[in-house]
């Protein structure tokens, strides 16, 4: 690709965000969109965050993991309790540094989980992998509930500093998909993917795989912490037993649904999953009901998910209609 | 001391209900290679049906029973043709979430039926205690246990002289040559199927009696405990569920009564990542390795 | 200095001793072949060789630096590359990045350079870019750069994992039954590939094959293994003639085309 077509996309997509960006913040400023349709778009973000870092892992890297709620509770945690303590210490920091601060413990604690976890877990595979990590995952919530000192236990969290307002979300997530997209179009990027293809082959040709592994999975849950600390810092309080199994599968259906190995899969799903149930409320009753039919459907009828391992791009709808005799089978790498 | 023997006979008959589910577990995972999610599910089933049994009929226990088992084996060949027979060869990741999506699927599914509350499973064991020496043993819990090792017993004559159980054995080993050998794969695949999710129910049944109550996530955690039995014995080996099982059913009874309550679940799951990380085939299990 | 040693070298699975004492000392821009009927442990030995397993007893050198236990991806460090039996190509991914993976070693940049976008990732990507498609063209695969994997004819994709193998800059190459389940023509193309690639790549290659045709014609030196053992060493016309491995081979034929 010539460097006149990487900047000219670069410049589509860029505008496109900032578009975005302007379009939700004047809506929200003139009063356009209610305060209940703000937590939407906010939990629409959080989720976007959580299926893209767990699609890092299982999508991209191959491993499926069952225990990601864990790694969000982690940062979720980390976040509340550095936000409360450092704004004890220093109650005139500004709200968005405070925020920052509290994001980068969370992302560090769930990323360290993350290799601990990950070191001994990846040495297994396909089944084993899944158990292992769901297994870890519970033991996270345990711990968690049992900690009362330090997490306040099953009674739950409170007195979270509310620092987490659209303009943060908005813009971390804008961050994490950034750098997953970047990690996953470099060398890393494809050495991750290698390992996802044929471990054995991967391993022949150089990659060093267990290196690799822990690191798609460092980064998987370091970004899940993100997304757990901005959960934890919008809602104020936190309940340990929120982050359960079923929360993992909750994620792992939108990344199915999105396509294992898509970015904006994952976006879309998170987008259409997280509306759903509010749009369907009266359905409520029969959420999952429809969420669990939907996963097994979707395994056995397209296990790909919508976009399967491609990512939209504008310029890839372009080419389609515009050059028509263009068209290959591409994956969006080279 | 008396409470110490209380407690092994509380984690015998506890570990004869998780040693019937693990049996559910590792009998499927040995024939198609796929972790039955769903399986604690069918446990769930089994409890439901005993309980519409009951209170639409009022047959008594020994009619309940197998009635339960048999309507729970139906269902599971029912849900096996379904949702697992079409992914049989798709990759493991897919294979797990479907059966991931089948057990939401069910929970949800009687959590619509029957609504989150739990049912009372009306008394079908005479509740009163026996007095063995010095000791005081429930009904409930020598029944368990009984009928549990009953049927395990049952189910090893079956599979080691029937032909159908050979059969089963055959298509564990190599289904290739099970297919050559005439065996009809796919109904040896449901029958399998069918008695693991028979077992299931039973436990189910057993353990609706035992706690007395019905509802639509009671399978979670059992059967997530006897998966992890399954695992400790050795997976895919039916000795192994049964040692499993009862280890399992031990340690939990044991850290709930001499830890806490609290931490017995997450002991359950340490002794599950200790098992995966050292020795993942199991106590009784083979090493396989893979060919390059 | 001799490019790739086996002393000694033994694999003990259990109560089974798949290869006993096996001995190979490859110089540069050798040619040989390792023969044997099924389950002699051909295979095994490359598995050795390539840090699939480890040998139960004696030591393997390349370029006279020890890599016995050493892990796969070490020994492609050192200087061997493998393709395998059945062929392990990235299936979902495109020709071009499967180069560009065995060509990640030779790329510098790192994960912080790369998640920066600092120009390092730049240079390093539009190098990477450049060397593996050159490299594709040596092989006549550039039209299939942006083909996936999983859609190339079966004797190309072997091509590629050859391809893909070198792409790691071995010094010795190592060819796990590479004509399996190719027709005459597609081996008589493989053929053309292995001289092709001997010349211009100037590494040291060793072969399994079941091949006959293939073997006798592009090897320098035969080594032949039964139960594990070597029975037999030498040039094709040697082993094509020694009564062992008429034997052993009995009943398949040994001729030239």
């Amino acid at each position: 690709m010539s460097k006149q077509i990487k900047i000219k996309k670069l410049g589509i997509n860029v505008s496109a965000i900032v578009l975005l960006y302007i379009i939700l913040k004047s809506a929200i400023t003139f009063g356009l969109i209610t305060r209940y349709h703000q937590g939407i778009i906010i939990f629409i973000m959080i989720n976007i965050i959580l299926a893209t870092s767990l699609n890092l892992a299982t999508g991209f890297l191959g491993q499926l993991t069952l225990g990601h709620a864990g790694f969000m509770a982690v940062g979720a945690y980390a976040s509340a309790i550095t936000s409360i303590e450092v704004r004890a210490l220093l109650p005139n920091m500004p709200d968005f540094m405070l925020l920052i601060i509290s994001l980068i413990i969370a992302a560090i604690a769930a990323g360290i989980v993350g290799v601990l976890i990950g070191i001994p877990a990846l040495r297994l595979r396909g089944d084993y992998l899944a158990i292992i990590t769901l297994g870890f995952g519970e033991v996270i919530r345990v711990v968690i509930n049992n900690m009362r000192g330090l997490t306040g236990g099953a009674q739950g969290l409170t007195g979270i500093p509310r620092i987490v307002k659209f303009d943060s979300v908005f813009w971390v997530t804008v961050f994490v998909v950034l750098i997953l997209y970047r990690l996953t179009h470099s060398r890393q990027g494809r050495a991750i993917m290698s390992i996802r293809e044929d471990e054995i082959a991967a391993e022949a040709v150089g990659i060093k795989t267990t290196h690799f592994k822990v690191m798609g999975f460092a980064f998987a849950a370091g970004l899940a912490g993100v997304g757990g600390g901005l959960y934890a810092n919008y809602l104020a309080f936190l309940d340990p037993n929120t982050f359960n199994f079923m929360r993992s599968v909750e994620i792992l259906v939108i990344v199915v649904l999105g396509g294992m190995g898509s970015l904006t899969g994952s976006i879309i799903a998170a987008i259409v999953l997280t509306i759903m149930p509010e749009a369907l409320r009266s359905f409520a009753d029969y959420r999952l009901l429809l969420y669990s039919f939907l996963l097994v459907v979707m395994m056995i009828f397209r296990p790909e998910g919508l976009f399967g391992r491609r990512e939209f791009s504008f310029d890839g709808v372009k080419e389609k209609f515009f050059n028509k005799d263009k068209i290959q089978e591409k994956t969006n790498i080279s | 001391m008396v409470l110490f023997l209380q407690q092994m006979i509380n984690g015998l008959s506890v570990g004869s209900i998780y040693a019937l589910i693990a049996l559910g577990y590792t009998m499927v995972y040995g024939i198609i290679k796929l972790i039955n999610f769903a399986h604690g599910e069918l446990m769930m089933t089994g409890a439901y049906f005993a309980f519409l049994i009951v209170v639409t009929s009022g047959l008594p226990f020994l009619i309940v029973v197998p009635l339960s088992m048999l309507l729970a084996a139906v269902f599971s060949v029912v849900i096996e043709r379904i949702a697992y027979k079409p992914i049989r060869k798709a990759p493991r990741i897919s294979a797990l979430i479907t059966a991931i999506g089948v057990s939401l699927f069910l929970q949800n599914l009687a959590q619509v039926i029957f609504k989150a509350d739990p049912k009372i499973m009306p008394e079908l064991i005479d509740k009163r205690p026996i007095d063995i020496g010095p000791l005081q043993i429930s009904t409930v819990t020598l029944t368990t246990l009984a009928l549990a090792i009953v049927f395990m017993v049952i189910l090893e004559i079956f599979i080691k002289k029937s032909k159908p159980g050979k059969a089963m054995r055959a298509v564990s080993e190599d289904k290739d040559a099970a297919i050559l050998m005439g065996i009809n794969v796919n109904r040896t695949i449901s029958l399998t199927f069918a008695i693991g999710s028979a077992l299931g129910a039973l436990a189910g049944v057993l353990y609706a009696i035992t706690y007395t109550q019905v509802f639509p996530t009671m399978g979670v955690m059992p059967g997530l405990k006897a998966f992890v039995a399954a695992v400790l014995g050795g997976i895919g080996f039916i000795p192994g569920a049964v040692l499993g099982g009862f280890t399992i059913g031990m340690v939990e009874t044991f850290s709930r009564a001499y830890i806490s309550s609290q931490w017995s679940d997450a002991i359950v799951f340490g002794l599950l990542i200790v098992v995966l990380l050292f020795k993942p085939t199991g106590i009784l299990g083979r090493n396989e390795k893979e060919k390059v | 200095m001799t490019l790739l040693e086996a002393s000694n070298i033994s694999m003990q699975f259990g109560g089974l001793r798949a290869v006993d004492n096996f001995n190979l000392s490859i110089d540069q821009h050798e040619l040989v072949g390792l023969i044997g009927p099924n389950g002699a442990g051909k295979t095994t030995v490359f598995n050795m060789l390539t840090g699939v397993y480890k040998p139960t007893e004696g030591d393997i050198r390349i370029e006279g630096l020890s890599v016995v236990g050493k892990k796969p991806y070490q020994i492609v460090k050192a200087g061997a590359a493998r393709t395998f039996q059945n062929i392990r190509l990235f299936k979902d991914l495109t020709v071009l990045d499967n180069i560009k993976i065995a060509f990640h070693n030779q790329m510098k940049y790192s994960t912080l350079t790369g998640l920066l976008r600092l120009p390092g990732y730049w240079k390093g990507e539009a190098e990477a870019h450049e060397s593996c498609m050159a490299f594709l063209e040596i092989f006549d695969m550039g039209e299939y750069a942006d083909t996936l994997a999983k859609n190339l004819p079966y004797g190309k994709q072997r091509k590629l994992e050859i391809a893909r193998a070198l792409a790691t800059k071995p010094k010795i190459l190592l060819l796990d039954e590479p004509a399996a389940g190719m027709n005459p023509q597609e081996t008589h193309e493989l053929m053309e590939t292995i001289r092709f690639i001997r010349e211009k790549f100037d590494i040291a290659i060793l072969l399994i094959e079941h091949d006959m045709n293939l073997v006798m014609n592009v090897c320098e030196r035969i080594v032949v293994l039964d139960y594990g053992k070597i029975i037999a060493k030498g040039t094709p016309e040697q082993t094509r003639n020694n009564p062992d491995v008429i034997r052993v081979y009995l009943g398949e034929q040994v001729k030239t085309c």
